[in-house]
């Protein structure tokens, strides 16, 4: 019998908060067929992002005006960061999972190559990382606390450490107490993708393992402050369920943890679906590029102080325009699987297939020609 | 004041330029250029950009012979702001530093209290501390006291290029702290450049104004020659011009006999 999906269980901390009921109910209310072109119009004329604007900047109504909202969002991104674009890559030290999730390449059920890196092996993909001029690395890991438990992920942080001015952790929620051992162990930045705030959606794609948990998930940016990380990241994947709701319930995430904390870092991202081992049929469905641009442009004007990245599962012609008018962060150097960026021999196979291949130069060359700053280091660990 | 030799005095250091320039949101390789046309001496970097090494060191960018004004950016209260001071010192950025502690990363507004305490403690290990504020009398006092070298109260909120919207209380500060009061943040446009200096500002910082124009170093020279001309008229006494406009031409006095 599958888990009751909305139900804590033993282990998993219940920090009582008020904001994922506020998320829930914005994002039910809202409909987006019921926003008019003057509302678009309106919302890139004010001055301020209300909430009522941002709704109308996700509406279907909005799409006529792509070029006016994409200004609007160069804009924005301009006076709060120039053309200052942050580089990094994502390095999985463990592609173990303990979750049944449908579309998800590492699922339990899904026949691949397993594998974790032992110490030496991270040291060794962190140093040939370094290599290529980065300064910031983001770890990841399936989700399994038996084979990558927490203090697997601390060693892990501790090397990259000496490595890298930030680290960053895209893992399996984890209890207050817990970010905070990893924070102290080096890490700093936590996101945490909720797929999708429709939580019935949630138990349909969710089958099994912790992750099936939804208000675990959702609470976890802020554990992950709690425990005293400095800054936290949101995503819904693109495609699963009615993107406009999940993009609007995404923006309210982060700007009500911002309010909370209101010295907390905030971080975007914006996954599309993506193919995956064992299934190819996989896509976002109706997330055009059309809409991801339309949704990226939608965050950076209700959000103008966040951090947005775009990962590989956009195409490299795509993620250089986007780091020009809206997204901050850009990855390169990309490597999804276990073990392929030293000369050692893959060990475990891909999440999700990539779209762009580039490495750290070349990505880097193609951001100062489009007359962009490529930042390595935007931090300090104090 | 010797209108001939108006130099800018901080921490017992002259400079000729009273312009104090940004160098982030723009391409590393137009900061030679903007601050060779921005005529400027002192540049700010923020000491979380300052790689040790590697790709795009910010420091491998600026002049010699200018003096850097690194920020504690990133701090979120005056203990963060004091390490990074410190690191900034282990890196041989001197002993300039701009304290900069905000805990609020939608407006970036500085935290007053927390940086009077930075402050305090930085300049007894004797930094030359620049402290960015908001434009609070009281606070200003404060920051005197705990031995700044200067004061930076914000025009308006980071990179929001509105302008003057703190302009009475920037006022207040010019008549009552004794120490230069650089205005920093929010700046826009170089006419208002020109009308805090006009005011009697010491200096303005600018960053984000120049960073989003589209010539940048045209623009810096914009703003180096609005910040002259305001200082000129400063000088020349344009505080005398009555702001109420014109005197009256039957005053009101001229009843008195004796």
């Amino acid at each position: 019998m599958l888990l009751n999906h909305m139900e804590y269980i033993e282990g998993m901390e219940n920090i009582g908060s008020e904001i994922q009921d506020k998320v829930i109910s914005e994002m039910n209310s809202y409909n987006p067929d019921n926003y008019t072109e003057q509302d678009v119009i309106n919302a890139i004329e004010s001055d301020v992002c209300t909430v009522e604007d941002y709704k109308a900047l996700l509406s279907p109504s909005a799409e006529k005006f792509l070029e006016e909202i994409a200004q609007k969002a160069r804009m924005e991104k301009q006076k709060h960061f120039g053309n200052s674009v942050y580089m990094f890559t994502p390095l999985y030290i463990s592609n173990y999972c303990e979750n049944l999730c449908v579309y998800c390449g590492f699922n339990c059920k899904n026949n691949i190559t397993r594998a974790k890196l032992n110490s030496e092996e991270i040291e060794r993909e962190m140093k040939a990382i370094s290599k290529s001029g980065l300064q910031e690395i983001l770890l990841l890991t399936g989700e399994s606390r038996k084979f990558s438990n927490v203090e697997y992920i601390g060693e892990a942080c501790k090397i990259a450490s000496k490595y890298f001015r930030t680290v960053g952790l895209e893992i399996y929620p984890v209890n207050s107490d817990e970010y905070s051992y990893l924070h102290k162990c080096g890490a700093d930045f936590v996101t945490v993708f909720q797929e999708t705030y429709n939580s019935d959606k949630y138990a349909e794609l969710h089958l099994g393992g912790h992750k099936r948990i939804f208000p675990y998930r959702i609470n976890a940016q802020e554990r992950a402050l709690m425990g005293g990380m400095r800054g936290v990241g949101f995503a819904a994947l693109l495609g699963l369920d009615d993107f406009r709701k999940d993009a609007f319930a995404v923006g309210m995430h982060a700007s009500l943890i911002q309010k909370k904390y209101p010295h907390a870092e905030i971080a975007i991202s914006c996954p599309r679906l993506r193919p995956i081992k064992n299934n190819e049929n996989i896509n976002p469905r109706d997330v055009h590029e059309k809409q991801l641009l339309q949704i990226i442009c939608a965050y950076r004007i209700f959000l103008p102080y966040s951090n947005i990245t775009i990962s590989t599962r956009e195409n490299a012609k795509f993620r250089d325009n986007i780091v020009d008018i809206s997204a901050t962060k850009i990855s390169a150097g990309v490597d999804v699987g276990i073990g392929g960026h030293s000369d050692q021999n893959k060990k475990g196979d891909e999440q999700f297939e990539i779209s762009d291949a580039r490495n750290v130069k070349e990505v880097y060359n193609a951001l100062v020609e489009k007359g962009l700053q490529p930042v390595m280091s935007d931090y300090i660990y104090v | 004041m010797d209108k001939n030799n108006d130099n800018l005095i901080i921490g017992g250091h002259e400079f000729k330029s009273r312009f104090i320039l940004g160098s982030g949101k723009y391409s590393l390789e137009l900061i030679k250029s903007a601050i060779e046309n921005a005529g400027a001496e002192i540049i700010t970097l923020a000491l979380r950009r300052a790689n040790n090494g590697g790709e795009a060191n910010i420091l491998d960018y600026i002049p010699e012979g200018i003096t850097l004004l690194p920020n504690t950016s990133g701090a979120r209260n005056a203990d963060e702001a004091v390490r990074i001071a410190r690191l900034s010192r282990e890196l041989g950025c001197g002993d300039f530093v701009k304290v900069e502690v905000i805990r609020d990363s939608k407006y970036l507004l500085p935290d007053n209290y927390e940086t009077v305490k930075a402050t305090e403690i930085l300049a007894k290990e004797g930094f030359i501390v620049m402290p960015y504020m908001y434009p609070d009398l009281n606070t200003a006092r404060d920051l005197v006291g705990a031995g700044a070298s200067a004061v930076m109260p914000l025009a308006s909120p980071i990179g929001s290029n509105k302008g003057l919207s703190t302009k009475e209380f920037i006022k207040i500060l010019i008549d009552e702290i004794d120490l230069p009061v650089i205005v920093d943040a929010g700046i826009g446009r170089p006419s208002q450049a020109c009308e805090v200096m006009e005011m009697g500002a010491a200096a303005v910082m600018a960053n984000t104004a120049i960073a989003t124009a589209g010539d940048i170093p045209l623009m810096a020279e914009s703003f180096k020659n609005a910040i002259e001309a305001g200082r000129m008229a400063y000088l020349s006494g344009l505080g005398r011009v009555k702001e109420t406009g014109a005197s009256a031409s039957s005053p009101l006095t001229g009843f008195l006999g004796e």
